[in-house]
């Protein structure tokens, strides 16, 4: 199992980043235990949209979300790009594995923690903890996502972004 | 020197427990002047206090003296054999369990129990022979003895303080066999000091923590004792005063010489001289020596010989990573069957390699599938495990309600998993109980109706299938038919003009609330009905029915399946998704025609079902996975029975049949509504399995809130919308 590192205590960060619509997106990389091209999966009866079903990843089950659909943006037919990012979720008991699915992956950065900045509130009806900060990098900015959140409080409330 | 007796004190331990099940069973089984049976508890009393003495468990010899004089009273026939001696003799039994597991794990064991009992033992003893007392009593206060004070005498010998390094035992020295070289020059007093022992969590058995100061009567020459320590030289600090004065000195000296734990020390020194003057040689060596070796000193060398021992029988392995294994092998067999059908794909290409990668396959397969099979296996363990606690139970309750009950067990050698093992001995304990309580007579009672005046309680378990079936039969009253009806009428679970016949009538026991007895007494009534019964057994993926005949008794019959890691299930298609239906749950796959289907206000259908409307439901309905009603008819129907309902559950297809490995869905996701978990087909695509109670529910809650206003909109059109 993959030992997750508390993140504030590290000075250097590594983010992979992926594209969402166009935008850039952050995932610290320790987070990150596989990536995977899309292939099929088994939908969830009376599931949410954005819960796209679940997958066999070496005998475990695990659920796959759609990032696209869980922001609001509007779904995109899945293509050569598109791939399903494995994480790892700190849930309020224990730790467990999704996948994500985003239209493509971008690149990994190094970024000292003096280069982030916390997110600041953008606009009513999206959740603010749902990004846990911004970075600058190659002078554009992208958005690191605070994945224990963005998970726990879909699936816990059902609540939605929109 | 002599042998190191501690390496047998895991067989001592092992023959003791043996012991106390014969013992146990004996007394059970006992009848007026049974002499064999009574020969019989003797020898394991004696045979465990003999142990006991041998290995230095004197709390253990102590006790079991009792039991054993009481016993030897009732052999020579000078005492008469009362329930009431009975019963005292089964808690002794227990008591002694107690004190062996505290030796097993070497821990400290003062239950109150143990002294209550003791005093019971006592009672017994000096209840009706007076000759007797006077003997028992001196031999208890000879053991009381040993922590009395007494002043002391003079003797000769010598003091040794013996402080080993902690790694002694690593090299290979024991200070066991140096006490009892000791203990052959002459009497020995010995003193752990524990103040060096660390926790029990910080505790390295390795490691040799304790420091002992010996009082060794004797007359031998101080090279002679010294001679003993020779091999340990250098791995202790040692020091050998004569010994003259009384034990003043020697306990000046024990403050002095030993920083470690002065106040022990000194407490234990003062106290020891008196044992070793007061109290005969043999004994008093065992008084003194032997607790300090069995509870204080090395717990390292017995915990490891213990170990040695297991090794060569079986091991304990945590089940964690017996689950592991069995998912590595579920994995196994996918991809076995994923290579498998890869191979019946290229068996039409003309490639000369192809011959032998089927070959390979078949092979592969026939493997996986005995792999399979044995790694199941570990898991599984005799249902004895779960049957050896009845006997004392049904002892113990029929005594309570003045029954006589003859308990017979049969098949306790059937296998199944301890997953399974585990949660069944509760409901089982229940249904048990339940015969007792309700199913039996009392003895009158059973004479009067011309049986005989013990009843019997027949429990059984076989293998069938894929399912294990206990039986809990009972030749009692039986159920009452017209008072459950009555019962069941009164409390509005039916009404008058339901038709049904008795089996139909027995299951109504199962119904939450339901109870036939008036009264509530200390056995039943408690809140955990018969419905908490089957609920428990239904969790576990099993059923459970009654069939019973006034006046011949009942046969609650639980199926269950052997493990909860593999289930048999039957593959079904609805709507372009694959589902998997445990097949235990399934009563029967039909084609339904429209002249079966009755239609109710537009809020579902119902289906006739020999005698009974079962309400139809539609998985793609439930599920959401299409967005127009399906026309029921001309469809395929599986007919299921969960939590009590049936129902029938229209599907698009069916599939095969298999065995499935059964894989969390919480794990990494949550509990989704109408299914128990999910499996990973051949083709590596992961199917859901229905939890048949749930999506019954789920349909039923559907079906009522589909249409919600339909009832008040139009009752025109309220056939149409029933799809018929």
């Amino acid at each position: 199992m993959t030992e997750i590192v508390e993140p504030l205590l590290l000075k250097m960060r590594q983010f992979l980043t992926f594209i969402l619509a166009d935008e850039e997106y952050g995932v610290d990389i320790l987070r990150v235990q596989e990536i995977r091209g899309w292939v099929p999966v088994t939908r969830i009866p009376n599931s949410p949209d954005y819960m796209k079903g679940v997958l066999n990843l070496r005998g475990e089950i695990i659920p796959i979300i759609d990032l696209r659909i869980r922001f609001g943006f509007p779904s995109l037919e899945y293509g050569a790009t598109t791939v399903v990012i494995v994480v790892w979720v700190h849930g309020p008991e224990s730790e467990h594995c999704m996948g994500v699915v985003v239209d493509a992956v971008a690149d990994t950065y190094d970024v000292s923690s003096d280069d982030i900045q916390s997110a600041p509130l953008i606009r009513n009806g999206i959740d603010p903890q749902y990004f846990e900060a911004l970075a600058t990098m190659n002078e554009k900015m992208v958005v690191l996502l605070d994945l224990d959140y963005l998970m726990n409080s879909g699936e816990q409330s059902g609540a939605d972004l929109d | 020197m002599s042998i190191d007796l501690s390496q047998f004190i895991p067989v001592f331990l092992e023959e003791s427990f043996e012991g106390l099940e014969v013992m146990e069973s004996g007394l059970l089984n006992l009848e007026e002047n049974d002499a064999e049976a009574i020969n019989a508890i003797f020898r394991a009393a004696h045979s465990i206090k003999g142990g006991a003495g041998t290995f230095g468990f004197s709390n253990i010899t102590d006790f079991t003296h009792v039991v054993e004089t009481l016993m030897d009273e009732l052999r020579a026939g000078r005492r008469s054999c009362s329930d009431s001696l009975k019963s005292v003799l089964l808690s002794s039994v227990d008591c002694i369990r107690l004190l062996l597991e505290a030796a097993r794990d070497g821990t400290a064991c003062d239950e109150p129990q143990i002294k209550q009992v003791l005093q019971q033992l006592e009672a017994e003893l000096s209840c009706d022979n007076e000759d007797k007392v006077a003997i028992v009593s001196n031999e208890l206060e000879i053991i009381d003895l040993s922590s009395s004070h007494v002043p002391v005498m003079e003797t000769l010998g010598w003091v040794i303080d013996f402080a080993p390094a902690p790694h002694l035992l690593m090299t290979g020295n024991e200070p066991i066999l140096l006490m009892s070289a000791l203990a052959d020059l002459g009497q020995l007093v010995t003193n752990a000091a524990i103040g060096l022992v660390p926790s029990l969590d910080e505790l390295n058995p390795e490691e040799l923590f304790l420091h002992w100061k010996i009082n060794l009567y004797s007359d031998c020459s101080e090279l002679a004792v010294r001679e003993i320590f020779e091999w340990v030289e250098g791995d202790c600090s040692l020091s050998v005063f004569p010994l003259q004065k009384s034990a003043d000195v020697t306990s000046e000296e024990s403050v002095t010489n030993d920083p470690v734990a002065p106040e022990m020390t000194f407490e234990k020194a003062t106290e020891q001289p008196a044992n070793a003057e007061s109290v005969e040689p043999a004994s008093a060596s065992f008084e003194t020596l032997s607790p300090k070796i069995s509870s204080d000193s090395p717990a390292a060398p017995a915990q490891n010989s213990r170990k040695n021992q297991a090794d060569q029988g079986s091991i304990r392995v945590g089940i964690d990573k017996i689950d592991g294994l069995i998912n590595r092998v579920g994995e196994l067999v996918i991809t076995q069957s994923m290579l498998g059908q890869v191979g019946l794909e290229m068996s039409d290409c003309d490639h000369p390699g192809v011959e032998r990668l089927n070959d390979g396959l078949v092979q592969l397969e026939r493997n996986t599938r005995d792999l399979q099979e044995e790694v199941m296996r570990i898991r599984m363990l005799p249902i004895s495990f779960v049957f050896n606690r009845f006997p004392r139970m049904v002892h113990d309750i029929s005594s309570k309600l003045g029954k006589l009950v003859e308990l017979k067990l049969s098949g306790e050698q059937t296998e199944l998993d301890k997953t399974v093992m585990e949660k069944i001995g509760d409901p089982l304990l229940h249904l048990i109980r339940n015969a007792l309580d309700h199913g039996l007579e009392t003895p009158q009672e059973r004479i009067a109706a011309g049986k005989t005046e013990s009843g019997t309680v027949h429990l059984n378990a076989s293998h069938q299938g894929g399912f294990i079936i206990i039986q809990i039969k009972d030749d009692g009253r039986g159920l009452d038919t017209d008072k459950i009806r009555e019962k069941a009428l009164s409390s509005g679970l039916i009404t008058t003009d339901q038709l049904l016949n008795d089996t139909d009538i027995h299951d109504l026991i199962f119904v939450p609330g339901f109870s036939t007895v008036a009264e509530v007494n200390d056995l039943s009534g408690r809140g955990v009905g018969m419905d908490v019964v089957r609920r428990n057994i239904e969790a576990l993926g099993g059923y459970v029915a009654v069939v019973s005949e006034e006046g011949e008794g009942s046969t609650f019959t639980v199926s269950l399946p052997l493990t909860l890691a593999i289930l048999d299930g039957q593959l079904i298609q609805a709507h372009h998704e694959i589902y998997i239906i445990p097949l235990l749950s399934i009563i029967e796959s039909i084609w339904v025609s429209t002249g079966s289907l009755n239609a109710v206000v537009g809020r579902g259908c119902l289906f006739s079902f020999r005698d009974e409307y079962i309400p139809v439901i539609s998985l793609s309905d439930v599920f959401g996975l299409s967005e127009t009603p399906k026309n029921f008819t001309n469809s395929l129907m599986v007919i299921v029975e969960g939590g009590g309902k049936r129902a029938g559950l229209i599907v698009d297809e069916l599939q095969g049949q298999q065995q499935v490995v059964i894989k969390s869905l919480e794990t990494n996701y949550k509990r989704v509504e109408g299914f128990s978990g999910a499996t990973i087909l051949g083709t590596g695509q992961v199917a859901l399995i229905l939890d048949v109670a749930g999506v019954i529910k789920m349909g039923l809650d559907s079906s009522t809130s589909r249409y919600p206003h339909a009832a008040t909109k139009d009752n025109g059109h309220l056939l149409a919308k029933a799809n018929i």
